[in-house]
């Protein structure tokens, strides 16, 4: 058998054995409602936009094409109902319409509960500026659609001289979903090669195993075939959440720049799990009991944690922050930071091109220091081997 | 020349302990080796460096006078002595990926798993994971673990600690078999009435030496016969000026002496006979576990002395 026959088995193990796991299952399942549960919270709260029912008395039904097309320009969501003015009042009454227009084009009156909510300001001053306009055109002798159509297509262009400082409240809370999923994705993933890694030398399966195989390919089939599940885990999560924002109204979906950061995560994820996993699977190889696989692992799940709380405690308030630009730059850190900083849009080419060279650099590098530690180490079962010794032993 | 598994002057140290000294030994195809030795004499780790799970520090390990490489080593089949299998995993898959693993298509896997754990008597729980098994049959297992992929050679850590009586009888028959198929199969044990009764040739290992080697009655031939005299008017300590034997244990049933070489055992009787009446007089080769024990204490004292 060829040695992509053998690790291409051992993967498939992995995968089958993964994603019959329950443990497996279920984080996934309760990540996914984590994120429904945020996006329909978010819902509740208020937070979204949300529809205005408006009522329109016979008197001012000229004006209903003129509401709904206002309104949609200025992205206020609004339902135009024709009612009798009485019940209408009635509806204002019982809250179930949020305004309600009586009298004539010219002179229009709004009936409100207690007060007109801003959006709705806008959109009626708007209309009622407009019907002034178009009676005043027509006055001069003027046609008011051509008018009209002439003012929309004014617009100013906007030149830039920095990047804005501040970013937008989607690309907060895309950037901050990405920052929370990278993060989980590459610990329990990276933790899943770890458990695995001391579930073969705990078991004893492991020498039976290197009879064989090689040290090697039975490493990289551990971490090829979890990295496998773990990125359609990540792409599903990812996918879940964004679904659940959008149908609920939370984010807007501009499909082009949600599409990049989702495409970014999912880079990241993979370029992190590479670099990442290989580095638990050498700390795991270590230990021969599962008690002592979180001990082992600590300090490469440190550099995780670092990297997640200077993203989440820096960059929602300083996007632009030369601190975490430098940190993003630097492999160890790029997975957790740089993605965060793609859907801040606040990394500037240059930096995203260094940041993914350093880890593709790093990750060759990586593989050649775990292959060496794993193979000399995953055979001595019982005290925790030193990592001096496992570098040292040939 | 027929083929034959060389273990030629491996050695193999842990940091400061040595584990192997220069051990050299053969097992040859179609013959069933054994393996003794105290506990931390090196026997585990001589056949992990057999199999090339271990890599040894100096010294050679060749199959058919060639070098034991990857390919080779697929061809082997090995039951580690601490059991090694996913205890999460069902007993039919894990034997068939073990089997692919090792190189067998999946079809010719599935069939060799087939035979084997209804050989084995594990046909039943071939869909249980490993670990609701007893420890009985997770042996059982194992062995098949060893096997279905056909293997050109066996070796063995302990494959009959802990196996009941009927379990003992189905191992040491597949091991018979397989030996008579051609394979040269290697195994440990602290069991020696089984080595003496199952092995062809027999190696005893000291502190990471072969110290003796050959076939079970070779061994048995080296060491000292022994006397059973039963003579009960004897007064105690009748044999101790004796010359010509040691004694060995003296009790109410009667007397065990060593004989020394070239002692002649009917001075013995006729000495027996002075004392009074003699009801037993039983001349006896040792037994493989008298052996061990006289060669494993008497290279301690001499180590001691050192």
């Amino acid at each position: 058998m060829t040695s992509f026959g053998t690790v291409r088995l051992i993967a498939g193990r992995e995968i089958s054995t993964r994603l019959r796991s329950k443990v497996f299952r279920i984080a996934t399942l309760v990540i996914i409602l984590i994120l429904v549960g945020i996006a329909v919270a978010t819902k509740l709260a208020g937070g979204g936009p949300s529809y205005q029912d408006v009522g329109i008395a016979p008197g001012a039904a000229p004006l209903t094409a003129a509401i709904a097309s206002t309104a949609s320009a200025i992205h206020v969501d609004v339902r135009t109902h024709a009612v009798r003015e009485d019940a209408g009042r009635q509806q204002v009454r019982d809250g179930k319409l949020d305004a309600l227009l009586v009298g004539a084009p010219g002179s229009i009156q709004v009936v409100v509960k207690t007060s007109l909510g801003d959006d709705l300001r806008s959109v009626l001053q708007l209309v009622a500026q407009r019907a002034a306009l178009d009676r005043q055109v027509t006055a001069l002798g003027g046609d008011p659609a051509r008018v009209a159509t002439a003012v929309s297509a004014a617009a100013v262009s906007v030149t830039a001289l920095e990047p804005p400082k501040k970013a937008t409240g989607e690309q907060l809370a895309i950037g901050i979903l990405t920052s929370v999923l990278i993060y989980l994705a590459l610990v329990l993933n990276g933790q899943a090669v770890a458990q695995g890694v001391v579930e073969e030398k705990t078991s004893r399966v492991v020498e039976i195993l290197l009879g064989a195989v090689r040290p090697w390919q039975l490493m990289i089939g551990k971490v090829l075939g979890l990295g496998a599940v773990g990125l359609i885990q990540v792409a599903a999560i990812a996918l879940a959440g964004v679904a659940a924002a959008v149908a609920t109204g939370v984010l807007h979906l501009h499909s082009l720049s949600t599409a990049g950061a989702i495409v970014w995560l999912l880079v990241w994820f993979l370029l992190g799990y590479a670099a990442f996993s290989l580095a638990f699977a050498a700390v795991a190889s270590l230990v021969s009991r599962q008690e002592e696989v979180a001990a082992a692992t600590t300090p490469v799940l440190m550099l995780l944690v670092v990297g997640y709380v200077v993203g989440v405690s820096i960059l929602p308030g300083h996007p632009g922050s030369p601190l975490v630009a430098v940190l993003s730059m630097i492999p160890i850190f790029a997975p957790t930071l740089m993605p965060v900083r793609l859907a801040l849009g606040a990394a500037p080419a240059w930096q995203v091109a260094v940041s993914l060279a350093g880890v593709v650099v790093v990750i060759p590098l990586l593989l050649w220091v775990a292959a060496r530690i794993y193979r000399n180490a995953v055979l001595r079962s019982g005290a925790r081997v030193r990592l001096r010794d496992a570098w040292r032993a040939s | 020349m027929e083929r034959q598994l060389e273990i030629d002057r491996v050695s193999k140290r842990y940091g400061d302990v040595v584990a192997l000294h220069g051990i050299t030994f053969e097992v040859r195809a179609g013959e069933i080796f054994g393996l003794v030795g105290s506990n931390g004499a090196g026997k585990t780790t001589a056949m992990r460096v057999a199999l090339g799970v271990l890599e040894a520090d100096a010294g050679a390990v060749r199959w058919d006078r060639r070098p034991i490489g990857p390919e080779t080593r697929r061809r082997i089949g090995y039951m580690p002595e601490e059991r090694g299998l996913y205890p999460r995993m069902r007993v039919g898959e894990q034997l068939v990926y073990l089997a692919r693993l090792h190189g067998m298509t999946p079809a010719a896997a599935r069939a060799a798993v087939d035979r084997w754990v209804e050989r084995l008597g594990v046909a039943g729980r071939r869909d249980d994971d490993v670990i609701k098994l007893s420890l009985g049959n997770q042996q059982r297992v194992q062995l098949a673990a060893a096997l279905a992929h056909d293997p050109e050679i066996l070796v063995l850590d302990e494959p009959f600690s802990g196996l009941d009586p009927v379990a003992v009888d189905v191992m040491s028959g597949v091991l018979r078999d397989q030996a008579d198929a051609g394979v040269p199969v290697m195994f440990s044990s602290h069991q020696l009435d089984l080595v003496q009764r199952l092995c062809d040739r027999v190696g005893i290992v000291r502190q990471g030496r072969m110290v003796a080697v050959g076939t079970v009655d070779e061994l048995r031939d080296q060491g000292q016969d022994e006397l059973i005299v039963r003579a009960p008017a004897a007064p105690p300590g009748w044999a101790a000026q004796l010359p010509g034997v040691t004694v060995v244990e003296e009790s109410g049933a009667g007397t065990r002496l060593a004989l020394h070489d070239g002692a002649d055992d009917q001075a013995i009787l006729r000495a027996a006979l002075e004392t009074g009446p003699v009801h037993e007089f039983t001349r006896a080769r040792p037994s493989l576990t008298d052996l061990f024990r006289h060669i494993v204490s008497a290279k301690d004292e001499e180590g001691e002395r050192k």
